[in-house]
């Protein structure tokens, strides 16, 4: 590498992050359709599977906030630390949810079929439905909501 | 010693081998479903430095595409953990 390369120790990503307008997204999403979810967790698996499709939801939108929080952090002081933050904050969170439904997962009140799947399906639904809006406003930046005046 | 005593003991009863396996199995599905995103967020990560690398303009769109593949590839993992604790404890 010269001297005149500036090093990605080094070079931080300046200006807003958009990861944290994109988890506040989920996390809004994510409480909309939480009611519904535990309802029909209700519906399946009992008072006990509405109990666990909340501690799920949390434990994932936590997760989702958690990602974006440290990767916002990390940006303005440097790549290389955003990477790195970006891989071990993946085990550490992974790490954080194994041991959360290992505390729990003896309770009376945990299903845990009504955990995992909805574990699984809030993740990857709240994803797509983020990846709807994201879509648009990348393809068409003119139509990117802004504040109502 | 002890373990291996154990598991010696366990192999007669055919019950105790099979919560053994089934542990031992659910343990190396989960270990095997946290490689591949791992290796898939690097790629990712890589992928999208090299792109704000060529158009530092187009930063903001970079980080939130990356942002959401990474979100996405964690899915791997999690469904993983949750095939983990279903083998395991349901």
């Amino acid at each position: 590498m010269t001297s005149d390369q500036s090093s990605p120790f080094t070079t931080g990503l300046a200006g807003p992050a958009p990861e944290l307008s994109v988890s506040r997204d989920l996390v809004k999403r994510g409480l909309l359709v939480a009611p519904l979810f535990c309802l029909i967790s209700g519906v399946i698996w009992g008072l006990d599977g509405a109990f666990s499709c909340a501690f799920a939801m949390g434990l994932v939108l936590l997760n989702f906030l958690m990602a974006a929080a440290l990767m916002a952090y990390t940006a303005p002081i440097s790549l290389a630390l955003m990477m790195g933050a970006s891989l071990f904050g993946y085990l550490v969170r992974l790490g954080l949810i194994f041991l959360a439904v290992m505390l729990v997962k003896d309770f009376s009140w945990v299903s845990l079929q009504a955990l995992g799947c909805t574990i699984i399906v809030t993740h990857l639904g709240l994803l797509f439905w983020e990846l709807k809006y994201i879509s648009a406003s990348l393809a068409f930046p003119g139509l990117k909501p802004g504040k109502q005046k | 010693m002890e373990a291996l005593a154990r598991l010696a003991a366990a192999a007669a009863d055919p019950a105790e081998a099979k919560n053994i396996a089934a542990a031992g199995s659910a343990g190396f599905a989960y270990g095997l479903a946290a490689i591949g995103p791992g290796i898939g967020i690097g790629i990712i990560f890589g992928n999208a430095i090299e792109a704000m690398a060529r158009q530092p303009e187009a930063a903001g769109m970079v980080r939130t595409t990356m942002f959401l593949g990474i979100a996405f590839t964690e899915a791997l993992a999690l469904i993983g953990f949750v095939v983990f604790i279903l083998l395991k404890y349901a």
